[in-house]
């Protein structure tokens, strides 16, 4: 497809009957042109694909040969006959593809009300907006669509999205887990000694960013002097040969095995890496600075105290690391991100980019001159006293996080590391459910025969209710924090959010309209009103809705949602009724 | 803003002032005015540095016609450019509105290994080398040997600054130590040797406490300081430590074996020069019969370390006939080295007086009380006759000469202990002598006599009425000031039990018992799920950190707490500390928070603050006693009891709640910070201990906060950070009482002379 543009031998008809036209079907971005080989032929075709609506096309395996079927806007078709499925599908994915771009800028909204005059620009930031955030859009259609709102009104409450920052937004850069998954526990078998390592690539990736020796290792021996697997299994063995922490047996073998030397060696490339790192620290933590400061450091001077100092060999101090260490090491690894593309399977692809990406690291920290400026600003603004004097506007970096439940909800699902039975308990259920339910087809279709209902059946259902039943109550009962809404079915999860969204929705707005100062408040408060109730009475037809085992959980979700209504109702109310007060009062004196 | 205290215009680089820095800076100015000492306990978070300084130099600039000097000691370099970046702030600020008159010269002084410009010189590894290295390239006589001989390297820095002379002066400004290193760079200027120059022209001075207190160090860089200087020191709750540090010696096995090839080295020399160059050796006879001062000839790239014994004890007469001639010396040396290696051979602990130390000494090794004295003399004499450089090499007999020379000059104060091992590991053979200093007087003394006002101040010195006799001094002024809250911003706590109610603490019988490992675990893990960015937790000891980690990583407790913040530690490896600092706070900036685990009396205790989001919560784990079984500790105890009739009891606790009250006072920085602070013993609920906590810390310890469990705590966290998130009115002033001055408050303080506005 080069040039953006597909150029296909196809035959033009204007009906389906039609026995076609052949010719040459050019696809533009933005335009369809057909020219028949007959130069005289009249059937030319020039077509915007912003006014295709629609397109069909013949199966493949179906004994129709392969039509593509477009209808314009104006409600005609053209049909064009390819040659064979791949060109048309070819085309097709195509037009698909143009039909996606042509449909952000015209889906204007039919009707604007608003005096003044929107650019596009803020058009297609709207539409962006809604077409990346689904709630929002299922907010847009519900509220303005059915012209509860309008359209400026919707986005006033909004202004911020429809900020210039936003506009900018970067794709946002992937982190890594908080958690150590280097440190793998091996699995055992349990007869023998023999245990089993489960490497993922997120592990390895891991691995050699914490331990740029054991990348450099692989880069330099994998595959030329042994096997992965070889390298990994002397990995481990050095780990092991750590954790036991009898440093004897690590130099012992450390000097019989050069290769696993190099796990059991402190890691140059690392001690490199501090050290320069070290010039680059903020000044007002920098130790560093302080050894040697007292004359206390010298051997032999001031007082050798308490139990700070702990007594190493020096003989093998080299084949010690502490847990300390490591965990410093992962969090600082963890703290600069995955700074690597490639999202690779291949092991030496990993090590490799990664040894790239320090080099270019390394190449900006030469650069220190702009790095040392900031530092020190820094420093002199972490000197300053921030509430003796009036406060400084620091430019704000905009959170981008989609859908702020994600975050919270994974957070919670860290915190209790229960098995979440709920989710396959259900499917029991409606296992069991299809089970009965086919038993009791199977009683109709063939009469009642003895027995009534399989007694297995009944025993799972039965024991499979009751199962359900008390899991709900024992998890209630034990994680008062955990979320009920994981445990709904998704499609009534979604609802209750839904309308949460739009019950705040309408709120805000019908809160922010008072006092009622000019009529078009008071239709739009009527309006208000009217979808609120409405939304009122689909609450309750949902709480009626859910299954009885959820019902009560339902409930005390939907409770506050009706109370604010309720607010709000009442307030109406007795605006209404002041008002009329006010006016009869007005009459009368 | 500026406003008048007394016949002083004060400038203050903000709009606003707390109420307790104006007091501040009037106690300090009183004590100013008295021309005598002042002890100031203010509270962290109070900004206490900037109203020093602030006063200070806005002192200096009222009385034009007798200039002091401010001599501003801190404990660590990264203070010291804190404190210099408050400065040149405040620097801006009255140059600003005072225009020339107002500029000031204000250094920072650090070693050469922080100051040092020549790469070459600077690429080694530890300060000793990097003195070496320095003295190698600047001595005088490798100078004048080099111009005969051009393969000899110099420092082009050095020369230049030489060349330079009386010109080489740094034009007024505030410089940090990274700026001066830029200085010295741009002029092709020494920057360590043209800071040292301009020590005597400075206005303010910001340097290390060794600077003044350390004999070894003050007797060549403070000793030109004139009397009208004002000297601080800031954080000072630990000075008395650092007084009996500076006058502590301990020898070891390779100490003595150190000693003894340095003695084969200069015997070496000694018959080098016999042979070729007599002559100096006879002319340095002479000159020590004439009882010459020592270091009147030294130029000033030889410095070399000055006596450690304090300048007031020194003799000031010949050096004895018996160690002036060299060999003679190295003769005594040898049988002093002898006597010390028979001493450490001991089976047992063994504790003795400097009186009667000496005289077995005399009576064994033939080395008398006077020789003893000038041992270091001599031997810096020596080694200068003898033109050695590589100085780092020969520490070994300096630190035998500086023991010889400490315990030849003082008779009290002082006491010698021999442990055959370390205490806690008694299978391995280690024996040290000890000579450690008791008295933490004895060091700054001199400080005390030679300047007209010294103030001391921390955020924690309580009991405020011990440093006084603790040091020794008489202060004109001695106040400890509360914390004017605008709102509950601290929030301690004393968590005695855990979430099943059984008690946690880190007293020896229980702390590694695995209940209350879990318990202190389980309390991280509630914390870090609730709280904000930045948490710090304090240990009683490295060993104690390591295990209960170690603990915590097998039970995967270790792993529920990654989950929410990553974790960062403390190690023994200062630059694996500051890397980790250093991604601790990026950690917070990002909002990724995280927990710094470290340890009470270590180096991250001592001087980093973890201030708004670096701190919302310090957990400090168990009561950080000095380890009670140390024989130095015990001999110290009795001293103070004998001495200042201070029982061993209180002034343990006394030191362990100062530690643990310096842990937990770093997390608050303004009035507008908050953080928590939780106690996590059961030894903190008695009163005997609680009660040695600092007042602005006690006044926010409620009674119900006294002996909380687990979940209780997390219950008042919650509370707490969601009522601290609140908006407020940052003058307090609704409240009655104004927490946040303005430049009218002050005025109408003025007029109306009402003191009683401030609290």
């Amino acid at each position: 497809m080069a040039g953006g543009q597909v150029e296909k031998q196809v035959k033009y008809k204007s009906s389906v009957k039609d026995p076609g036209t052949p010719g040459f079907l050019r696809i533009k971005e933005g335009m369809l042109l057909f020219v028949p080989n007959d130069p005289k032929s009249e059937s030319k075709l020039k077509m915007q694909t912003q006014n295709i609506s629609g397109q069909k096309y013949t199966k493949e395996g179906s004994n129709k040969p392969p039509w593509l079927n477009l209808s314009n806007k104006q409600g005609r078709s053209h049909i064009f006959e390819f040659e064979n499925y791949s060109d048309m599908h070819t085309c097709r994915d195509f037009i698909n593809k143009a039909l996606a771009k042509s449909e952000e800028e015209p889906k204007k909204p039919a009707v604007s009300s608003s005096a003044e005059k929107l650019s596009n620009a803020e058009f297609e930031l709207r539409f962006k907006l809604l077409r990346e955030n689904s709630e929002l859009q299922r907010l847009h259609k519900q509220l303005v669509e059915s012209k509860v709102l309008t359209e400026d009104e919707f986005w006033a409450t909004r202004k911020k999205l429809l900020g210039k920052d936003s506009n900018r937004k970067s794709k946002q850069q992937v982190g890594l887990k908080s958690m150590m998954v280097s440190g793998i526990k091996p699995s055992t078998d349990g007869r023998t000694n023999r245990v089993t390592f489960n490497l993922t690539s997120e592990i390895i990736f891991q691995i050699f960013a914490e331990k740029p020796a054991v990348r450099q290792a692989f880069i330099n021996y994998v595959p030329s002097k042994m096997t992965e697997k070889d390298f990994w299994t002397k990995y481990f063995r050095a780990e092991y040969l750590y954790s036991t922490k009898n440093t004897a047996v690590a130099a012992a073998e450390a000097a019989e095995d050069e290769q696993l030397a190099v796990f059991l060696k402190p890691d140059e490339i690392l001690a490199r890496e501090t050290r320069q790192k070290i010039r680059r620290v903020d000044p007002s933590l920098d130790m560093e600075a302080d050894r040697g400061e007292d004359y206390s450091h010298l051997k032999g001077h001031g007082i050798q105290r308490d139990g700070t100092n702990d007594v190493v060999e020096p003989q093998n101090g080299q084949f010690k690391r502490s847990l300390q260490q490591d965990l410093n090491r992962h969090s600082a690894v963890v703290l600069e991100g995955r700074n690597i593309d490639v999202d690779s399977e291949d092991t030496r692809l990993v090590a490799e980019a990664l040894a790239r990406a320090k080099q270019v690291s390394k190449a900006d920290g030469e650069s220190t001159k702009d790095a040392n400026q900031e530092r020190l600003a820094r420093m002199s603004r972490a000197a300053e006293m921030e509430d003796l004097q009036a406060p400084q506007n620091f430019p704000l970096a905009p959170l981008s996080i989609k859908d702020p439940r994600d975050y919270f909800e994974s957070q919670q699902g860290n915190v209790l590391n229960e098995p979440r039975g709920a989710g396959s308990l259900k499917r029991n259920v409606h296992e069991a459910y299809g089970l009965l339910r086919e038993s009791i087809l199977e009683i109709r279709t063939t009469g009642l025969s003895y027995p009534l209902i399989k007694p297995e059946v009944s025993l799972e259902v039965f024991s499979s209710l009751t199962r359900t039943i008390s899991t709900a109550k024992n998890i209630i009962g034990k994680n008062p924090r955990e979320s009920f809404l994981d445990r709904l079915p998704k499609s009534t999860k979604d609802e209750v959010l839904h309308h949460w969204t739009s019950i705040q929705e309408l709120l805000r707005h019908f809160w922010s309209s008072y006092p009622i100062t000019t009529t078009y408040l008071h239709t739009k408060v009527a309006k208000l009103k009217e979808a609120m109730s409405n939304t009122y009475s689909q609450l309750d037809a949902m709480k009626q809705s859910v299954q009885t085992d959820l019902r009560h959980q339902v409930s005390l979700l939907v409770r506050p949602m009706q109370q604010a209504l309720d607010a709000a109702f009442q307030h109406h109310e007795a605006d209404l009724q002041r008002r009329s007060a006010k006016s009869v009062g007005g009459g009368s004196g | 803003m500026i406003f008048k205290i007394e016949d002083v215009t004060v400038y203050f680089p903000y709009d606003n002032i707390y109420p307790e820095q104006y007091e501040y800076m009037v106690e300090l100015k009183r004590a100013l005015d008295a021309k005598g000492h002042c002890l100031l306990e203010m509270p962290t978070g109070t900004g206490k540095t900037i109203a020093l300084l602030s006063l200070i130099t806005s002192y200096r600039l009222s009385r034009p016609d007798s200039p002091i000097k401010l001599v501003y000691c801190t404990r660590t370099v990264h203070e010291m450019e804190k404190t210099l970046a408050e400065l040149k702030l405040l620097h801006d600020y009255q140059v600003r509105h005072l225009g020339a008159q107002a500029k000031i010269l204000a250094i920072g002084l650090s070693s050469r290994k922080n100051l040092c410009v020549n790469p070459k010189v600077v690429a080694a590894e530890n300060r000793d080398s990097v003195d070496a290295a320095c003295r190698k390239r600047t001595a005088s006589w490798v100078r004048a040997l080099s111009a005969e001989n051009p393969n000899i390297e110099l420092c082009n820095f050095f020369e230049n600054y030489e060349k330079a002379a009386e010109n080489a002066l740094l034009p007024p400004g505030v410089y940090t130590l990274e700026d001066l290193r830029g200085f010295g760079k741009n002029r092709g200027w020494c920057p360590y040797f043209l800071a040292r120059h301009m020590v005597q022209f400075a206005n303010v001075i910001v340097y290390s406490y060794q600077y003044l207190l350390d004999p070894k160090v003050a007797g060549i860089i403070s000793k030109e300081l004139q009397k009208e200087s004002v000297i601080v020191f800031d954080e000072a709750h630990n000075i008395d430590n650092v007084c009996i540090e500076a006058l502590s010696v301990s020898v070891r096995r390779v100490t003595l074996e150190g000693a003894n090839r340095n003695l084969n080295k200069i015997r070496q020399e000694i018959d080098r020069f016999k042979a070729t160059d007599a002559g100096r050796l006879r002319a340095e006879y002479n000159r020590l019969v004439e009882g010459l001062a020592l270091r009147g000839d030294i130029s000033g790239g030889d410095q070399w370390l000055a006596n450690p014994a304090l300048p007031h004890d020194i003799l000031k007469e010949a050096v004895p006939g018996n160690i002036r001639r060299a060999e003679h010396f190295v003769h005594v040396l040898r049988r002093l080295l002898q006597y010390l290696g028979g001493r450490l051979d001991t089976e047992n602990v063994e504790k003795e007086s400097p009186v009667s130390f000496v005289s077995s000494l005399n009576s064994q090794a033939g080395i008398e009380q006077k020789t003893l004295k000038f041992c270091y003399d001599r031997l810096h004499s020596l080694m200068l006759t003898l033109e050695i450089t590589d100085t780092d090499e020969f520490l070994p007999i300096q630190t035998v000469c500086d023991f010889a020379t400490l315990v030849g000059t003082y008779a009290r104060g002082f006491s010698i202990i021999i442990e055959p091992y370390d205490e806690r590991m008694p299978h391995i053979p280690d024996p040290i002598l000890h000579l450690s200093c008791h008295d933490a007087s004895l060091a700054i003394k001199p400080v005390f006599d030679r300047f007209q006002s010294v103030v001391i101040t921390s955020g924690t010195l309580s009991p405020i009425d011990l440093y006084p006799r603790l040091l020794s001094f008489n202060p004109v002024v001695s106040r400890s000031f509360k914390m004017s809250m605008t709102r509950d911003c601290i929030c301690p706590m004393v968590l005695t039990r855990g979430s099943d109610q059984l008690p946690v603490s880190t007293k020896f019988d229980m702390r590694s018992d695995p209940g209350v490992v879990r318990n202190y675990g389980k309390l991280l893990v509630e914390m870090v799920s609730i709280v904000p960015d930045g948490v710090v937790c304090f240990f009683v000891s490295y060993s104690y950190m390591d295990s209960i980690i170690a603990t915590w990583k097998e039970t995967g407790i270790l792993d529920e707490i990654t989950h929410q913040k990553l974790v960062f530690f403390e190690t023994q490896d200062v630059v694996e500390t500051t890397l980790a600092l250093d991604n601790y706070r990026r950690a917070c900036d990002c909002g990724r928070g995280a927990v710094f685990f470290s340890v009470a009396r270590g180096k991250v205790a001592e001087g980093i603050d973890f201030d708004r989001h670096y701190g919302r919560l310090v957990i400090m784990y168990g009561v950080p006693f000095q380890y009670t079984l140390s024989k130095i500790l015990l001999a110290r105890l009795e001293y103070l009891r004998d001495t200042f009739q201070i029982k061993e009891g209180d002034f343990l606790n006394f030191d362990a709640l100062r530690q643990a009250a310096q842990c937990v006072g770093r997390v608050i920085r303004s009035k507008a910070d908050y953080g928590m602070m939780i106690f996590a013993d059961k030894r903190y609920s008695r009163h005997d201990k609680r009660s040695k906590l600092p007042g602005w810390i006690l006044s926010h310890l409620r009674d119900a906060n006294l002996n909380l469990s687990t979940d209780m705590a997390i219950h008042i966290a919650r509370e707490f950070l969601r009522k601290m998130a609140q908006p407020y009115d940052k003058t307090g002033g609704s409240v009655g009482k104004k927490t946040l001055l303005t430049q009218e408050d002050l005025e109408k303080m003025a007029e109306s002379g009402v003191q009683d506005m401030v609290y």
